[in-house]
């Protein structure tokens, strides 16, 4: 096992200058490669908030009024992959690289060489993807989800989509293995499992739900591939195939995918609100068996984003129910945050406030998913404008916001400056007034009967689109401001402490800020 | 700072107030619909929505109180415990109880939605790009329904008419008070058929074939929509259905059959008032 550690050849002691190229290109060094992860995601959230503007923008009111439908549809599929695979996938590896090794003790990750390679994967993954939309035909216009017969309708996209998604598993599992490497080899003397952060201990569990989905995915797209290109036909009934065959396995896949975008964020929330209560995490073992109950059960709900495709009844109840106990666990973590608030000290500093939006508003999502479960109720919101709205409450101000609370939290330790907090405030603010704008009304044309994935609606829905669509540009103008921030941040400001927070507790805190090229070069013993 | 709340008011107001001849377009809800499931997945619906909203008044007042008593401003010193064997055991048992009680309503409007038995007639919906083609089984009837929209409309070359969207050519006509049983197939992608006043989506698989089932209480003009992504033409291939009388029906269904395709139309407008295209009465 040391072997691991000292096989690693990288002595310098000092940062190389970051204006050089040859640094950011050939780096193993697991803070300089967070950094990396960490400005790509934050690209691509750019991106793909870009294009969610365009089709804001083209909804805001009825009528064909900016875009082809065509490339409208281009729109609703390239901003789900764009975000999921490279907003906020990388955003959860880049933070996990900066802080799992310096939260258990460990000198680097166990792989760095790999670690260099998962990054490195990920540019020319959406080089390929977004080159797709200068190609004839289109980018992909099928939903992020591919399904068949109309994913194989793709034109000249189509098999630079399935390499392009191909790469992105690659990458996914190349960092979930290291992760898992590192977690397991490197822990700092007396760091038992038990007393791990629950930053690390969601990002363990995750990690091997990476591994165990992502391969699922690949296989299903190779499956298109082959019927598209080589005669055969799984997903087709003329050939003896099914198309729901296609739906069962990228299920497979993408509900385990759905907590991967979310148990790093409950890991943040649980590092954050105990900090900034000033008081320990309610709850610890608690809060670990519910993320692994939760782990475990997305692997045996996926069909509860298929009740409409014509499953026996007996199917139906069994996903039915499975799937709404997922909202037990769910239920003891949003618990154990609120009791970890009660009878605390609370200070509000930009982490603590999207913490808080994110119990608030993540739960909000919880609850239109408890009613999504309901299969006979599901028949009237499947694929309507409520399951949009569910599923972005919980990926906006649910994910994102637990990223972006991540960032204003580590910043000072990654920078050595205190960030703006005048800036973050005015960010935050914005941010949740605005992102309730945005998606709140979105439940209710759905339930008056809104489809999902439309370029033009009827009359009757109008006003509530024009209002989401002021809460986009406004959600979207505030992240300027994150960005700014950040910029200014990493450019100056007063000094941090070692601690930066009066609350803060973990070793990531007993090193200098800004940390050092390299930390526990000797591992630190844990009590 | 308030001139600008003032500002962006009535910057909203304008924004909304532009947004065309938007007619009842606050609706909020699941219509209740005209079927007895529809009713069912209606109480359902409230049901559900009524639970989670008591949860979330209680967990929500909890995080206001903390918020505001337990500030470090306020000069507390925090407490030390951070775990409670009986708190965890209370916050697991208690939900789960909670969701039996919705599971167990949830299980029975799901078997009722799945029992097309004692169908008296049977229709077979298939799904094209982007249109859709009706067929009375037994009855030797069958037609296709297309968008009734002008492109200029589309376009804003001409105002909008108020069925924009969500006319139809050729609606489906069906009797009232009987149960029909749909078969639901396509011809190239998949398509669902979704009217959200019978509380009937099913997706359209080409090669499958899927059945659910409505019987419609109350003569009306109701509207749907395809409701799984398609293609280029998904957004415009709405549904229209006008519910008549089962004597009527069974007239409009020979008419049909003898080739009598005006008369049979003019049979159906003769219980609506076609001028008015109204929604929200359906609900």
């Amino acid at each position: 096992m040391s072997a691991v550690i000292t096989e690693h050849d990288d002595h310098h002691h000092e940062a190389p200058s970051p204006w050089s190229i040859k640094r950011w290109l050939s780096t193993t060094n697991h803070k300089d490669i967070g950094t990396l992860y960490l400005w790509f995601a934050l690209l691509m959230f750019f991106v793909g908030g870009f294009m969610a503007l365009i089709i804001r923008a083209e909804l805001f009111q009825p009528g064909l009024n900016l875009v082809d439908p065509h490339f409208f549809n281009q729109m609703t599929a390239m901003h789900a992959l764009v975000m999921i695979f490279g907003a906020v996938m990388p955003a959860f590896v880049g933070l996990a690289n900066w802080m799992v090794p310096m939260m258990i003790g460990a000198p680097d990750m166990a792989l760095p060489r790999l670690n260099n390679w998962s990054f490195w994967i990920l540019p020319f993954a959406f080089t390929l993807l977004l080159l797709t939309l200068f190609l004839p035909g289109g980018a992909p216009a099928a939903g992020w989800t591919l399904y068949p017969p109309l994913s194989l309708q793709t034109g000249a996209a189509f098999p630079f989509l399935i390499l392009s998604i191909h790469l992105l598993g690659i990458s996914s599992i190349l960092g979930a293995i290291n992760i898992i490497a590192t977690i397991f080899n490197l822990r700092a003397p007396g760091m038992s499992l038990m007393k791990m952060p629950l930053f690390v201990w969601t990002w363990l569990i995750t990690a091997y739900l990476v591994i165990a989905v992502m391969p699922v995915l690949a296989g299903a797209i190779t499956m298109l591939l082959t019927d598209k290109f080589f005669a055969t036909s799984f997903f087709s009934a003329t050939g003896g195939g099914d198309p729901v065959l296609y739906q069962h396995i990228f299920w497979f896949f993408g509900h385990p995918e759905v907590y991967i975008l979310i148990l790093p964020a409950f890991g943040i929330i649980s590092t954050i609100i105990p900090t900034f209560a000033r008081k320990p995490l309610f709850g610890y073992s608690s809060m670990v068996y519910a993320t692994a109950s939760i782990a475990f059960l997305s692997f045996i709900v996926w069909a509860h984003h298929m009740f409409t495709v014509g499953m026996p009844l007996a199917g139906q109840l069994f996903f039915m129910f499975s799937t709404m106990l997922i909202a037990v666990p769910t239920g003891v973590k949003v618990f154990n945050w609120v009791a970890t608030m009660w009878r605390g000290a609370m200070t509000f500093e930009t982490p603590m406030l999207f913490a808080i939006a994110f119990v608030v508003l993540f739960t909000i999502g919880g609850f239109s998913g408890v009613m999504l479960a309901l299969a006979p109720a599901d028949i009237q919101y499947h694929d309507s404008y409520f399951v949009v709205a569910h599923f972005h409450y919980v990926l906006v101000p649910g994910a994102v916001f637990a990223i972006i609370a991540g960032v204003y939290y580590w910043l000072p330790k990654w920078t050595g400056h205190m960030y703006d907090e005048r800036l973050g405030k005015w960010h935050f603010w914005l941010s949740a007034i605005f992102v309730n704008v945005l998606f709140f009304p979105q439940h209710f044309v759905g339930l008056a009967g809104m489809p999902r994935r439309i370029p033009d609606y009827s009359l009757q829905f109008a006003n509530f689109n024009a209002i989401s669509t002021v809460g986009a540009f406004g959600y979207g103008i505030a992240q300027l401001i994150f960005l700014w921030l950040v910029i200014k941040c990493i450019r100056g400001g007063k000094p941090a402490t070692q601690e930066v927070w009066e609350g803060s507790r973990g070793l990531e805190w007993t090193v200098p800020s800004p940390a050092p090229h390299h930390t526990f070069q000797t591992a630190p013993e844990v009590k | 700072m308030r001139p600008t709340i003032v500002k962006a008011a009535a910057l909203l107001a304008l924004l909304v107030g532009v947004s065309g001849p938007a007619l009842a377009g606050w609706e909020l809800n699941m219509p209740r619909g005209v079927t007895p499931v529809s009713h069912e997945v209606y109480h359902l619906h409230m049901l559900a929505l009524g639970i989670v909203t008591a949860i979330g008044i209680g967990v929500f007042s909890a995080i206001i109180w903390s918020l505001i008593h337990h500030r470090k401003s306020r000069g507390v010193t925090p407490a030390k415990w951070h775990e409670s064997m009986t708190a965890e055991i209370a916050w697991t048992i208690v939900p789960f109880i909670i969701l039996i009680a919705l599971a167990l309503p949830a299980a029975y409007v799901m078997i009722n939605m799945e029992d097309d038995s004692g169908a008296e007639m049977t229709v077979k919906v298939t799904g094209y790009q982007w249109l859709w083609h009706y067929e009375y089984v037994d009855d030797e009837v069958d037609f296709y329904s297309r968008l009734d929209t002008s492109r200029q409309a589309m376009l804003g070359e001409i105002p909008k008419p108020d069925d924009y969207l969500v006319g139809v050519d050729n609606p489906l006509v069906l009797p009232t008070d009987r149960k029909v049983r749909f078969h639901h197939t396509s011809g190239d992608v998949i398509h669902a058929w979704w009217v959200p006043e019978f509380a009937m989506k099913k997706d359209s698989i080409p090669g499958f074939i899927n059945t659910n089932w409505a019987e419609v209480q109350e003569v009306g003009v109701y509207y749907g929509r395809c409701a799984e992504l398609c293609g280029r033409g998904h957004a415009f291939m709405p549904i229209t259905v006008k519910a008549i009388p089962g004597e009527a029906y069974d007239e409009w269904l020979e008419l049909m059959q003898a080739g009598e395709d005006e008369a049979a139309e003019e049979l159906v407008a003769g219980h609506f008032n076609d001028e008015d295209y109204q929604v929200v009465e359906n609900r």
